[in-house]
This record gives C-alpha cells, structure tokens and sequence, in this order.
C-alpha cells in the first residue's frame, strides 16, 4: 500500500460525499417557481362560489351568481390566491386559516380568490357546505389554463399578488394562518413600493 | 413473541458479526487457525440469525402480528396472502433486513464454497463481508429496525403500497435485484481481502471475483428485465424505461460489472489491465451502495423512491467510508500493480476488449452524470433542473449503436492477432445483412434514425455471433459424425464460457433491436367512447362493450370489457381496469396487455363516467415489445450456460495450483 | 516475431485502419445514410393520431408529441408530458397544441413553460453555461478514451513484439 496516494485519491473522494451530503439537505420535491417577482399571469374566471360571508352558497343559485373575476381589475389591492380542489387533503386543513384571515383582512384592500383546480363544480360546492362555508369567491378553471399559467404543481398551492400586480409569495402546501398574515403584512407595510420578490 | 425473537436475532447476528470480523482479521495476523475457522463459524451463525429474523418477519406479516411496527405500517388484513408475504420487501425497514440477510447468504456462501482455499485470502474476504453486514445490522437496530413495538397494538394495517400490490412479478423483480445487487458485493470483497493479504497481483482472486461477478450479473440483468416488464404491466404508460434515477442505479452497477467480465478475461489471458479490472470491482460495489443511498434516502425524486427518515445519514456515513477506503484501495495499489500491456496486433479481438470497456465506461459516466447533475446544478447554480429520457437517449445512442457493432466484430476476430483476410472472410456476411436490413427498413418507412442504426448494427452483430456457432458446428461435423445438434451441444459444452458469452450476445441483440422498435413505431390512440362504440387503433378497431365495477377486500375495481376486432372480426376481448385503494387517493391503473410475436396491444383505461355511460381509453400499438423480456431471457441463460460446471471446471481441476505470493501484513 | 498468415504468406501488417476495405466503407455508410436521413426527412411519424382534434393536422400533431416529450409532467415523477397518463400533463399538452396552432415557435412554447415552472420542466437542460458541462464531459471521455485506446495500442503491440522474440 502506498499510503501517500492512497490518502490522495480518498480525497478525491471528498467531493462526491459532500455532493451527496448536499443533497440530503434538499428535498427533491421542492421545486422554486420562478413566478415570484414577476408580473401575475392576468385571468378572467367564472365565479361559481360567490362566498357570501353569512351563508353558505347555495348549490341551485350558483349557476345564476356566475360572474367573472379579472385579475387586473384587482390591481392596487393584495391579492391572495389559492388553487384548491375538493379531493385534496391538505385544502380542508388549511381552510379555517384561509376563512379566518380573509374575516381580519375584509374590507382593508386584501381580496382572496379560490381557484377550483381539476375538480367539478358539484362536489366542489358539496366541500364548500361540509367545510363550513367560504367567505371569499371561488372560480372555476376549464381546462387547468390558469392552473398551468401559475406553474401549478398540485394542490393546496397559495400565490400572494402585491398591489403592484406582482406574485409576491408562493406557498406549496396548506398555509396557517401566520404564514398568511406576516406575508400581507410585509405586503402592506411596503405600501405603494414596488414590492420584492421573495 | 414473534417481535422479541426477531429484535434478538438481529442483535445477536451484530455481535456475532463484530466478532467474526475481529477474530478473521487477528486469525490471520496470528496465523490461528482456530481464529479463522472461527470466523467462519461467525459467518454462517449471522446467516442462520438473519434468517430466523426474516421467517419472523414473515410470519408476524403472515400472522397480521399489528404489534411489530413493520407490520403495522404494511400489513392489512384484506390484503391477499401472496402480498402480504412479499410485502417483506415492500417498504425501507423490511427491505433492509431483506438486504442483510442476502448478504449473509452471500457471506456465508463464499466462505462455505472456499473454505479449505489456504491462505489469507478467505478470511479477509470473510472479514470484509461481515464489515458490510455490521453496517446493515446497525441500520436493523437503529433507524431502520422494522421490528418496533406498535402500542396499542392496531386492529388492522393500511396494507402495502398498491403500487406494489398489482402485479405478481413485485415478487419476483426485487429478489432478483437484491441478489444481483448484494451480490457485487462479493467480487468488492475478494478485492479488499487481496489487497489485504498481497495478493491483488495473483490471479487466483480474480477468477473467483469473476465467477461470482457472472452469478450477480445474471441476477441484475433478469431484475432489471423483470424491473422494465413490472412497470411496463402496472404504470400504466406504455412504457419499460423511463431514466429514473433509481433504474439508473440498478443500470450503472450492470455496465461495470459487465465491462468486468471482459476485461477479467484479457487479465486471465494476458496478465495486462490489473490495476484497471480492480478499478472496475470497486466502481461496481461504489455504485451499487450509491444507488441504494439514492433510493434510501429521498435525494433523488422517483417513483419507486422509499419513504424518508434519518437513515440517509447512515447511508451517508457508509459511502463516505466506502468511498474513502474504495478510492484509497485503488490508489494505493497502482504501483504493484501496474502491468505491462502487451497485444501481439491492434487487429485482435484484445483491442475490441478494450474498446468495449471504454464504451461502457462512458455509458456508466454518462449516466451517472445525467443522474446526479440535478444535485450538482443545484450545488452550483441554485436552479433545480431535470435530467431526462431526452438526454440520456440522445446521449447514449451513439454508445449503444458502438457497443452493437462491436459486439460483431470482438466474436469474429481471434485472439493475439487477426490477419485482415481472416477479418474480411468473418464480417463479410455480417455486413451484407447490416446494409441490408437498413435498406429494407428505410425501404420500409422507418425514418427514426436510432432505428435504422439499431436494425443493420443488430443484424452486423447476430449475424457475427450465429456465424461463429455455424463456422464452429460445421467443422466440428467435418471430423466428427454428429447431427448438428449433437454438434452444438458438445461445442458449447466444450467452451461453456465462450459460447454463453455468445448467446448473452445474442439475447442483447434481440432486446435491443425490440426496444428500438418498439419506441420507432409505437403507436398511441386516445377516444372517450360509449358503450357499443368502436374506437380505431391502427389494424385495429376497439370497440367498449360494457363498463362495470367489483369491490374486493382491499380495492374497488372498475374496469371495462373491450372487444377487439380485426378487418370487422372479433380476435379478442381485454380488461383494461383502475383500482381503487382506501389507502392512496390516486387510482393504480391495471392496463390490459395482449401480447403477439409481432407486438403488444396495449389499453389503459385513463377516466371513465360514473354513470358507466363512457370510458376514454388510450390504446397503444407496440411492436416487438415481447422480444424485450425473450431477449432478457435469452442473456441469462448465455449467463447460465457460461457459469455452470462443466468442461471448464474440470480443466482448471488440471491447472498446476497457483503458487502462493508470500503474504505480508498490509 | 513473424506470424505467417495462410492467405497471404507474408507478415502481416497491424493496423485497423490497413485494407478492410469494402466493409468499413459499408458500415460508415449506414451511419452516414441514416444522418442524413435524420436531417431531410420530414418529420412524419408513423400513424400518429394524437389527442384533441384527433389526425386533423399530422404536422401538428407530430410537433406537440416531439416537444411534449421534452416537458417533464409535473405531477409525476420523471414523466414527460407526452407519456403521462395524468389529467394535468393532458391539459398541458392541449396547451402546447393551442400554442404551436398560434403560431408560436417550439423553443417560444418551451419558454412560457420555462417561464411558469422554472427549468425543472425542460427534461433536456439546455446547453448553456455550467450545463454544458453534462453534455461535454462524456463527450470528451469518449474521445480520450478512443485516443488513449489507440495509444495504448500501438505501444503495447511495439512492447508485445519486442518481448516476445
């Protein structure tokens, strides 16, 4: 044995075991999006829930509430926007948070959107009653268009719009209640200043 | 009971493997006999504990014992008997502790095969195995210890993952796997127990590194064939290989592995390329134990990845130290062991040898770059990318299409020296059925380039190994009175090794040609049709006739019976359907498969209405697709052929012994 | 050392490259012949019908299979669009299709992709800055190696010769 080399070559070695060291430290399933500090992919969506504060929305109604929402109508206003469906997990655990920040924020230039995502508006409005009613409009989104605009990658998936019309934030995965507040926070202490990506 | 018995066996194996390390280690330093043969008493104690633990297991699985953790994370009660039993290597805990006992299976195997083999070399390899067996024991009595008590205990389990629940060949591809996989473990310790008692320069390791490669080497290649035809039968794509990461890691280890068992052989003949054939048994072990920390520890992102856990740091420790200790091996011997090269002509089937070794080499970097470069960008430019099927098949197309064409022109040519007449007279016939089967297939319509490649280069190469069954029949016959059967089988028996190296080539060709085929002229139909409808798929019509539904103890089924016609003619009906499990959100889809000599019929049944009113169905037409899993065969029965005893054993029975290298302490 | 071939009578000469002839000039062919079909060709693929306006327009369709090849599904793992069975990788491929029909170039559709799911989505790195190196490296190993090959070769066969006299 030549120890000289021998100690050489294992550390030749060194890189690779910090490489894979490294990678034990990421978790493949995280993908950034590279929509943060971008403009907003603008879009105009029926409403199929209009999310009266009050009552649950009603199944036989909804049709004759349609309406639609445009994106850059919103413009100057901080708008939450989250892409859920009625068969994922994690919408029911992160709904109370959405339900209760969108009460704290109403009528402060904060607007929340629901994006319904491969799901039917049946069961949909079904999970809106079973979830206890949501207080802010939910539209529908044929065909996923607006889903791939936003670079979904499944859901619950939560954009934070600043009034600048720029994705200020994006969460992958049921947000609580004090992700959503210190965001639009951070979003209304920047006043009218172009906001950061983050 | 069951869960104290199989804790117990695990812990008693890890002391007793301790031991068996230390006493093979100081057995040889003391030159103690007793010390050695007691090593190998350690080694075979590990397997019959291991054992024990693994019947327990399976017996708690069996039972639905919800007391042991194992179970309770992948035990149900409607789940079949079948996969409930090999739901033993369905999850991380369980497949570790398969793991370890293949290991000391193997262990135990090499000890008992060579265990009047004199000298150093056996208990260092004994000594080393047990290192590696160490390791997996700490894993079973720390993050990975499938045998946790569960309290209170459970009623019933969720069951394995459905995934792994939908086909019988789950029972078959990860044996196979483990037993090609753990295997290259062996030639590694062959390797380390050489250098360790001076022998690295002797021959005698690298024959029996060589045979055991083989026995691995057929294993990897039916799991890896079996690996293609489970995902193929249950993804739901239509597809065999997909560049997965973990696919890769199973991939890397059989390249290496097969560069070995050609350049083992130019080290047999010639005594060259020492230093380079230990290079390519510790790459093999490295990528084996890389490709498990892959797919142990969630670094990568695939669909076969194991559920996470601080093992990842375990593996991590682990191939540090078996990268440390691999690279220092190498290193440290180069200057014993660098041999002088020596070929008689640059015509011969030696150079080819070498050629095929750097073909192979690149392959495996090239893969292995494709694979880890994720991680790397991320390292370096903080930017997640992807590295996929269009990558890998563009970059290792011009390798598979050099490998193909060397694979005719290595058997054609003779060893030491070929003459360029002797060349001509060989490939002549190679090369007319090369150009003209690319002329027929472009004749034909195929414009996919890799295609026409992949027909001439396969027709260069079978022809080339065929050929030199024929040209060796023949003359057998010109001298002896046999039919050309009798001739064949006394031929092959006459040279195992040579003529199963021949049809290990010719099994590649088949499945290389199939793949190549079946990618150039797939064919892909999608329609949403109502009951009594006909679809078009090519020369075929479908047509829905009805959809229906079935609740089982562990799923719902629903699934639709398909009538295929021909010209107007029913030929067959199918059942493509979709399961439902309590445990997974997403449906596992059951595609239905009718396989014919020319090419399969593929349906999955992609969506349906509830109301059983439509199906959309995507139906795929792919060609050749079962000459994948025949040629697969094909390669391990060359593999076979080339290892059982035979003509072979008993002439090295004659060999004068190999003199013995005075052994010094490394 | 002189090996006396049978055909000829004489020493033979080494080297690859010395009177194969005819089949070394066959073989190259088939590689040459296939680039260039490769590179004339319209790119018309069997009988593809693909999905929305099933065979209205086979050019079209041709295109979006090519490129939804090199999208990777995001809902899956490792699957590029045109192989996934999921409803998501479904809908993006009608995008790739409206967007290709409207005139957009490949690479423009592959952009907007880009542009919303970040390069993950190219199953393909492009070839640019430190990715060059994933395409580079095996490349140059390769043509080391065939030089090394080479190399090697012709010493140890200068070696062989002169040991074995």
């Amino acid at each position: 044995m030549n120890w000289k080399r021998a100690s050489i070559a294992a550390a030749a070695g060194v890189p690779l075991i910090a490489l894979l060291g490294f990678g034990l430290t990421r978790d493949p399933k995280v993908i950034p999006s590279p929509l943060p500090g971008r403009e907003a992919p603008d879009f105009a969506l029926r409403v199929f829930a209009p999310g009266d504060t009050a009552s649950a929305p009603d199944a036989t109604t909804a049709s004759a509430l349609a309406d639609t929402i445009r994106l850059a109508a919103l413009r100057g206003e901080v708008v939450v926007l989250n892409f859920w469906a009625s068969w994922c997990a994690g919408c029911g655990v992160e709904h109370q948070a959405l339900v209760s920040v969108a009460r704290r924020y109403e009528g402060q230039g904060v607007r929340f959107v629901g994006v319904l995502y491969n799901d039917t508006l049946e069961p949909a409005l079904r999970w809106i009653r079973r979830m206890g009613g949501q207080n802010y409009p939910s539209l529908q989104d044929d065909g996923s268009r607006t889903a791939i605009d936003y670079g979904l990658y499944g859901v619950p998936e939560t954009f934070i719009i600043g009034p600048d019309g720029r994705v200020a934030y994006k969460h992958a995965g049921p947000v609580t209640e004090q992700l959503l507040i210190e965001k639009i926070e951070a979003l209304r202490s920047a006043g009218t200043a172009p906001a950061a990506g983050s | 009971m069951t869960r104290y018995l199989g804790v117990d066996a695990i812990s008693i194996a890890l002391a007793v493997s301790l031991f068996g390390m230390v006493a093979a280690v100081l057995g040889v330093r003391r030159n103690s006999d007793r010390l050695i043969q007691a090593s190998f008493a350690a080694m075979y104690t590990t397997f019959a504990l291991l054992t024990v633990a693994t019947v327990a297991m399976v017996y708690g699985l069996v039972t639905h014992d919800f007391s042991i953790s194992y179970v309770s994370q992948v035990g149900s009660r409607s789940t079949p008997l079948f996969y409930t039993v090999i739901s033993l290597w369905g999850a991380l805990e369980g497949s570790i502790l398969f793991w370890a006992w293949v290991l000391a299976m193997y262990g135990a195997a090499v000890v008992w095969l060579n265990r009047r083999h004199p000298g150093p070399l056996i208990p260092y390899t004994a000594a080393t195995m047990l290192a590696v067996s160490i390791f997996f024991g700490i894993l079973l009595r720390g993050p990975a210890n499938p045998f946790r008590e569960v309290f209170p205990v459970p009623l019933d389990g969720p069951g394995p993952n459905p995934l792994l629940q939908n086909h019988p060949l789950m029972g078959v591809h990860p044996p196979l796997l483990y037993l090609g996989y753990v295997g290259l473990t062996v030639p590694f310790a062959f390797a380390v127990g050489a250098s360790l008692s001076g022998q690295l320069g002797s021959s005698e390791w690298l024959r029996l590194s060589r045979r055991w490669t083989l026995v691995s080497w057929m294993f990897l290649t039916a799991a890896i064939i079996a690996g293609m035809w489970w995902s193929y039968e249950v993804l739901g794509w239509g597809g065999y290989w997909a560049w997965d990461p973990v696919e890769n890691a199973s991939f890397m280890p059989w390249l290496t592995a097969t560069a070995f068992l050609h350049s083992a052989i130019l080290q047999e003949r010639r005594g060259m390329l020492k230093l380079w054939n230990l290079n390519l048994i510790v790459a093999t072990f490295v990528l084996t134990i890389l490709g498990t920390f892959l797919t142990r520890s969630g670094v990568l992102s695939s669909v076969h990845a194991f559920t996470t856990g601080t093992i990842g740091y375990y593996f991590l420790a682990f191939i540090a130290v078996v990268i440390l200790f691999a690279f220092a091996l190498v290193a440290g011997n180069t200057e014993s062991l660098r041999t002088r090269g020596n070929l008689d002509a640059v015509l011969s089937r030696d150079t080819i040898f070498l050629l095929n070794n750097l073909f192979l080499t690149a392959f495996t970097f090239t893969v292995l770059l494709g694979t880890l470069y994720p991680l790397v960008a991320e390292a370096i430019r903080g930017v997640k990318v992807s590295v996929g099927a269009p990558f890998f098949n563009k970059m290792t197309l011009p390798l598979c299409a050099s490998l193909l064409f060397l694979m005719g022109v290595g058997p054609a040519l003779p060893w030491r020296r070929a003459t360029t007449e002797q060349a001509k007279r060989k490939l002549t016939l190679p090369t007319i059925s090369a150009v003209v089967v690319a002329i027929i297939s472009i004749a034909l319509g195929t414009r996919a380039p890799y295609a026409v490649l992949a027909f001439a280069f396969g027709a260069f190469a079978l022809t080339a190994n065929l050929g030199e069954y024929a040209l060796a029949v023949n003359a057998r016959r010109r001298t002896h009175p046999e039919s050309y059967l009798l001739a064949l089988a006394r031929l092959i028996r006459g040279n195992q090794r040579r003529y199963g190296g021949y049809l290990a080539h010719i099994g590649v060709v088949i499945t290389a040609v199939a793949i190549a085929a079946s990618s150039a002229f797939r064919s892909e139909y999608d329609a949403t049709v109502r009951p009594g409808q006909v679809m078009n798929a090519g020369s075929f019509d479908v047509r829905l006739d009805q959809l229906w539904a079935r609740d089982e103890p562990h799923r719902t089924v629903v699934g639709a019976t398909l009538t295929i016609l021909r010209g107007g003619q029913p030929v067959g009906e199918m059942q493509p359907r979709t399961n439902f499990y309590a445990s997974q959100e997403d449906p596992v889809p059951t595609p239905a498969v009718r396989s014919r000599p020319a090419g399969d019929l593929y349906i999955n049944l992609m969506a349906f209405a509830e109301d059983g009113s439509s199906a959309t169905l995507r139906v795929i037409v792919e060609p050749l697709v079962p000459w994948i899993w025949f040629g697969g065969g094909v390669i391990c029965m060359g593999a076979l052929v080339s290892m059982l005893p035979g003509a072979r054993r008993r002439r090295e029975a004659e060999m004068p012994q190999l003199e013995e290298v005075p052994e010094y302490a490394a | 050392m002189t090996m006396r071939t049978p055909a000829t009578g004489r020493p033979e000469r080494t080297g690859l490259s010395s009177g194969l002839g005819w089949i070394g000039r066959a073989l190259l062919l088939i590689v040459l012949v296939t680039s260039v079909v490769m590179l004339c060709a319209p790119r018309a693929q069997g009988q593809d019908a693909a999905v929305s306006p099933p065979g209205t327009n086979p050019e079209l369709d041709a295109q979006v299979r090519k490129l939804s090849a090199e999208l990777r599904c995001p809902v899956c793992q490792g699957l590029s669009l045109a192989d996934s069975p999921s409803e998501l990788s479904q809908e993006m491929k009608s995008v790739v299709r409206a967007q290709l029909a409207a005139g957009k170039s490949p690479d423009e559709v592959k952009a907007y992709f880009v542009g919303r799911y970040g390069e993950w989505i190219l199953l393909e790195p492009k070839a640019r800055g430190w990715n060059v190196l994933v395409y580079a490296l095996p490349l140059l190993l390769v043509l080391a190696g065939l030089a090394g090959v080479f190399f090697l070769a012709r010493r140890w066969t200068l070696a062989g010769a002169g040991s074995r006299e």
